[in-house]
């Protein structure tokens, strides 16, 4: 599908909302002090998208039964959704950089908490955990017949682990058209390149080797983002079809040009001098119309 | 102090907690009960869980050999809204998807009952497939709760009960027949509290799973060889563990032995240990359990027999604590 066949004006409002949410995102980094800024800007695209539009979810009832699941497999980039909780009117900034890691008050820390923060779907931060458990999420759908969708984001890096082929494997066996992974394919991880570190390539092939569809997209050009996901079919928790796999190609730290694909910025804060340059690029890159 | 009558007699039919829990799985069924079963490569058609298996196949799902992935899916399918039992290889349960057992299921909190089989050396076949770690490990996870039935039909109980039971759960049982620990079912039950199956006076042996009947058998011997009066405690929940009951006989006999098919580091004989020096326990302490070495190759009686873990074993030991 064309980006010229999208719904222009919903691709403007979530392109608009990429630039707050990064906006926010690194004003968040900056008042808790730590962070993974190189993938929480990667995914922006993606989680933007799903939570202003793709995802059935209420921010005012986060734990409504027919609600998708989203599981951010990647837990350490917990901050982007936190921002975007909060841009939902769920918390207040500063509510959120007062309950950050704050020991008795606490709510919300780098790794997410779901016992803490009802939106989110799986407590996280260990990786090679998310998959297994969107491939029990979507089983448990099937077996009650229950129409929502299991979304689940996994970093390439994250890939390294094997239990996330152990559930591949099994949710190209059992068929489940109601699960859709999506994998942030920045290219980096935390030491180097994938490439150098562990080659994931080729992916697609691999993929689709193991029962699964791809979607190619640019993960972070949000036309292209909604273009995949304008091409999933209507979740059936009962029909047994190819799972899907959307890679999303992006870059690693996006929208800040030092930390663009800068293995450096992996984890870590922010200072005030890089905020303020980091602010001014993001803001440039909003468009006036 | 809970007690319940006890069989006790030296031709014990055995019966085997394996087949147990799978025909009350078909039982809870039949009721109407809800819940599903995950399991690996491990479930023999013929067995009772097989059955089960067979009856109601949209509520069970087969993980090949692939025990984290089964773990982690069983943790997927409680948080769709479904109490999962989930019926694993206890060695690599243990050795292979503790990651899963501590994040997935612990962490998050989810109705998952992890069924771990062939408990301590009973798998046969040596070290690879002993599972003389697990309780160690599931001890230092918070929020699990680990039960070890003394035998078939309070396996049976265990099972029942965890139906209304809210939290993450680990049940641990032998590969096959065991003694029965109790005549009859009809005694209570409840989680962390532990049950006096043979009183006494001299030594508290604490004891869980099948260790609990050789334990009974060793009292028995204490008393006819060595004129000591040996009291029984079956303690069936490891964690969280019944502190008070520990801590009472402890006072009473004044002498404390602990029997585990598991090493004797960290397991029962450990929670024990730790508990009672805190508690100021200035008396005889032993533990009695499987050494800190991999183990010699045999079959399990004799492994048993070997390491002093048989009831000629426990009795020889404990009147020597004692002596």
């Amino acid at each position: 599908m064309s980006a010229t066949a999208l719904d222009l004006d919903l691709v403007q409002t979530l392109e608009a909302k990429c630039v707050d949410i990064r906006i926010n995102l690194l004003n968040f980094i900056y008042r808790i002090g730590m962070g993974h800024l190189g993938g929480e800007l990667s995914i922006v695209e993606m989680a933007v998208a799903l939570y202003y539009h793709y995802l059935k979810f209420d921010p005012k009832n986060p734990k409504w039964e027919d609600r998708d699941r989203l599981i951010l497999s990647k837990g350490h980039c917990s901050e982007t959704l936190y921002t975007i909780f909060s841009d939902l009117g769920m918390y207040t900034m500063d509510y959120m950089v007062e309950h950050f890691e704050t020991l008795e008050t606490a709510k919300f820390g780098m790794h997410s908490n779901r016992k803490y923060v009802p939106a989110i779907e799986l407590s996280a931060g260990s990786l090679g955990h998310g998959l297994p458990v969107a491939v029990g999420m979507a089983l448990g759908a099937r077996q009650q017949k229950l129409l929502w969708r299991t979304f689940v984001i996994v970093g390439d890096g994250e890939l390294d682990e094997g239990t996330n082929w152990e559930a591949i494997m099994a949710a190209g066996h059992f068929q489940l058209g109601n699960l859709v992974a999506i994998v942030d394919k920045n290219n980096l991880q935390m030491t180097g390149t994938t490439a150098e570190v562990m080659n994931l390539d080729p992916l697609d092939k691999k993929l689709q080797a193991f029962g699964w569809d791809t979607i190619e997209v640019e993960g972070n050009n949000i036309a292209s983002v909604c273009a995949g996901l304008d091409t999933l079919p209507v979740s059936d928790p009962v029909l047994r079809r190819k799972p899907i796999f959307i890679i999303a190609n992006t870059k690693k730290g996006k929208g800040v040009s030092f930390m663009e694909d800068n293995v450096n910025w992996h984890g870590g804060g922010i200072a005030k001098a890089q905020l303020d340059q980091a602010l001014a690029e993001v803001e440039s890159t909003r468009k006036v119309r | 102090m809970a007690t319940a009558q006890t069989t006790f007699n030296f031709d014990q039919m055995l019966s085997n907690a394996r087949e147990a829990y799978g025909e009350e799985l078909m039982r809870m069924a039949d009721e109407g009960l809800d819940f599903v079963f995950t399991f690996t490569d491990n479930v023999a058609p013929s067995s009772s869980a097989g059955k089960f298996v067979k009856k109601y196949p949209d509520r069970c799902f087969n993980f090949g050999i692939a025990e984290a992935n089964q773990v982690g899916a069983s943790a997927g399918l409680a948080l769709s809204g479904k109490i999962v039992f989930a019926q694993v290889f206890g060695p690599f349960l243990s050795l292979r998807a503790t990651d899963q057992i501590h994040t997935d299921i612990a962490y998050n909190d989810v109705n998952v009952r992890l069924i771990g089989t062939h408990s301590g050396v009973t798998a046969g076949g040596g070290p690879t497939h002993n599972c003389i770690a697990d309780l160690a490990l599931y001890r230092a996870i918070p929020n699990l709760t680990v039960v070890v039935p003394a035998d078939a039909g309070q396996c049976l109980k265990v099972v029942r009960q965890s139906m209304t039971f809210q939290g993450p759960m680990v049940i641990r049982i032998d590969r096959g027949g065991s003694p029965n620990v109790y005549a009859s079912n009809d005694y209570p039950f409840e989680f962390g509290k532990a049950i006096e199956t043979v009183p006494g006076t001299d030594v508290t042996i604490i004891s869980a799973g099948s260790s609990v009947y050789w334990s009974m058998m060793g009292a028995k011997i204490l008393q006819e060889k060595f004129n000591i009066s040996a009291q029984v405690i079956d303690m069936h929940t490891i964690k969280p563990l019944d502190t008070a009951m520990v801590l009472k006989c402890a006072r009473e006999t004044g002498n404390v032995v602990t029997v585990e098919e598991h090493s004797i580091n960290g397991g029962l004989g450990g929670a024990v240990a730790e508990f009672l020096l805190e508690a100021g326990f200035k008396g005889k302490f032993k533990r009695i359990g499987l050494p800190d070495k991999f183990s010699i190759l045999g079959d399990p009686d004799e492994v048993y027999k070997f390491y002093g873990m048989d009831p000629e074993g426990i009795a020889r030991q404990t009147a020597k604590l004692l002596s």
